[in-house]
């Protein structure tokens, strides 16, 4: 920084100090948010409703984040991340409940297949940009969802009713470990060369970015957490069905990212967060809602088009300025709630 | 019946289906053409046009004709609304930000309509339009509908072109296609212009909502699989091009009932998408479009 030189050898020895004293606050944070919802549902103090809403607005978080990768900091538009999700959901469901593998190898599983969707959607329609891309990525949906109903094997139109596995410890940490990697990601060389090609795809390529391999990795990793989402979202709501993932719900997970702010990790868990509690607040009256959220939408697109936060990062040295470093990049992670 | 008959059965019910495709195609392929915009709301202005129908021989017992044309207005004037509140004022946003405000027209209109009219199908009164079953070459079927829809969907799509072609409007039209900013320097108004474009688009949508309920049941979310189909209809005959549309609307109408026919009828919804795939991969300008650098 300009006014401070780095004249004071002192303060940039003590420097490598404050990237794990933010840690050590971000884990203790994290380790309260939980440790009390926990406590507190367990107790019964959280009716079940509210812990479903909390568990929801988890995998929302992961959602949207794995999203927003994507769409936001590559600029690549995806009308298709419910199918992401539901590959996820199906085939963890298939490794645990019809094959009986433990959980969190399904899961994983799920994730990898999931992964592998986006690998074999994102290789040959990367050659497509904008609108080419977002009705591809939609009609692969479309596709997926058609292939479910017709397949008897994973309950045809009806679907499966997998066992309650996963619960609210699960989905937290899985939502913590999302968005810290994601967040890593995109603070590297890697998330540079996705903003980069966001900016300008074509210069990107003019200096060197290998642009194909940075939107291929995005998709892969970010398909990735979808399945992890999905493989939650199946094995908590005891039941889902090929309709549970269908375009309609990826523009739903579309809406949270853009109302929080494309681009911005942090916008996206105050998005996801932020639309769920609405969500479960105004759940008596589902038509009225989603016309207040589609109304929501086109007015956030026409008066703040960045969305709440636009890109905008919390940092936890925002709350507690001795942990900002003085030379410039250091950050800690913190956006976690 | 022997194959052959079945064929052309088959043949003949596509076409009907493809005239609906081709009707909402169209003005997909005009708003892209223009704006550079997939109107995703455009399936629900074809949902609009199919419940003011209703509503008019239903409840108003007004004659078909009347209702047909009065629908095909009221959506007409909806398109202009739509484009007027909320795609203007982002035309110098970036282009991802009106593709999601058209996301959003698309649930708002879809969510509206499940609360203004509850999400329960409806039926067109019975005795709305005469019935009358054609019988020809050796049991070959078509109703009186059927004729109807290829009448409409002719007469609308020759207007159509001779409209864009030979009028001072559709000239504008095509000018602000080619080039807006150049057009605008040549003194069109290129806001009336688009304007029209949603206007007319919206019209051929009304028309092809109307005809659907004489035979379908209607609901508020009866426009979303159409209107997707109707995209990759546009995309299939080269987006932007308005005889591209109406041939890629009846090649998917046609495809569709082949697939159907061939005992696949639970993977009719996937051709569509499987085809936009396709084209997508192999020319994506499309059977008519010719292929453009893209400038840096």
């Amino acid at each position: 920084m300009a006014t401070q030189p780095a004249k004071i050898p002192a303060r940039t020895s003590t420097a490598a100090l404050y990237p794990w004293r933010s840690m050590g606050i971000s884990i203790l944070g994290m380790v309260v948010v939980w440790g009390v919802v926990q406590w507190l549902s367990q107790s019964g103090v959280l009716n079940l409703f509210i812990t479903q809403t909390l568990v929801i607005m988890g995998i929302n978080v992961i959602l949207a984040v794995s999203l927003n990768l994507i769409t936001g900091v590559t600029g690549q538009l995806v009308l298709g991340h419910a199918a992401f999700m539901g590959l996820g959901c199906y085939f963890a469901a298939i490794l645990t409940y019809k094959m009986g593998l433990p959980f969190p190898v399904g899961l994983i599983g799920g994730g990898l297949v999931a992964g592998l969707g986006g690998l074999v959607i994102g290789l040959p329609t990367l050659r497509l940009r904008g609108d080419y891309l977002a009705i591809a990525t939609l009609g692969f949906g479309e596709i997926l969802r058609i292939v479910y109903q017709n397949w008897d094997y994973v309950g045809g139109a009806v679907g499966m009713s997998p066992p309650q596995l996963a619960n609210w410890t699960w989905v937290f940490w899985l939502a913590v470990l999302s968005v810290l990697i994601i967040w890593h990601l995109v603070d590297s060389s890697h998330g540079r060369a996705l903003q980069a090609i966001r900016e300008n795809e074509i210069a990107a390529e003019a200096v060197g970015v290998a642009t194909t391999r940075h939107k291929v990795t995005a998709f892969i990793i970010g398909a990735f957490f979808a399945g992890i989402a999905g493989g939650l979202y199946g094995f908590y709501n005891y039941a889902f069905q090929p309709s549970s993932f269908d375009f309609l719900h990826s523009f739903n997970i579309l809406v949270l990212v853009v109302l929080g702010g494309l681009g911005s990790i942090t916008g996206s868990i105050v998005g996801a967060v932020v639309v769920t509690a609405l969500q479960a607040a105004l759940q008596s009256y589902p038509y009225i809602q989603n016309v207040i959220f589609a109304l929501l939408l086109i007015l956030m697109m026409l008066f703040r088009r960045q969305g709440l936060l636009g890109r905008y990062e919390f940092h936890l040295s925002m709350i507690f300025p001795g942990l900002r470093r003085e030379e410039k990049g250091g950050h800690s992670d913190g956006a976690r709630s | 019946m022997g194959f052959f008959q079945m064929l052309v059965q088959q043949l003949l019910n596509g076409l009907s289906q493809g005239a609906i495709y081709a009707l909402i195609a169209l003005g997909y392929t005009m708003v892209y053409g223009i704006m550079r915009l997939i109107n995703f709301a455009h399936g629900d202005v074809y949902m609009v046009g199919a419940f003011c129908g209703f509503f008019l021989t239903a409840d108003l017992h007004w004659p078909f004709p009347a209702a047909l044309v009065a629908s095909m207005l009221l959506t007409s004037l909806l398109g202009m609304i739509i484009e007027r509140a909320a795609y203007r004022p982002l035309w110098n946003a970036p282009r991802l930000t009106m593709l999601i405000t058209a996301i959003g027209v698309s649930l708002f209109l879809e969510n509206l309509f499940i609360v203004l009219v509850s999400p329960d199908p409806r039926t067109y009164p019975a005795g709305v339009l005469p019935q009358h079953t054609f019988q020809f070459f050796g049991g070959v079927r078509f109703t009186l509908n059927d004729v109807l829809f290829w009448g409409v969907t002719a007469v609308l799509t020759f207007g159509l072109q001779f409209f864009v072609q030979n009028t001072r409007s559709g000239q504008a039209m095509r000018a602000v296609s080619f080039d807006s900013d150049a057009a605008s320097l040549m003194g069109i108004d290129v806001g009336q212009t688009v304007s029209l474009t949603f206007a007319v688009g919206s019209f051929l949508a009304g028309a092809a909502g109307v005809l659907i309920g004489t035979v379908y049941q209607i609901d508020p979310l009866m426009g979303i699989m159409p209107g997707l189909k109707a995209f990759v209809a546009a995309v299939l005959g080269g987006i932007g091009i308005i005889p591209g549309a109406v041939v890629g609307g009846l090649i998917l109408g046609e495809v569709e009932s082949l697939v159907s026919w061939a005992g696949f009828s639970n993977y009719r919804d996937a051709v569509a998408f499987i085809i936009l795939i396709l084209i997508l991969l192999v020319r994506p300008s499309g059977l008519f479009g010719s292929t453009a650098k893209e400038k840096v």
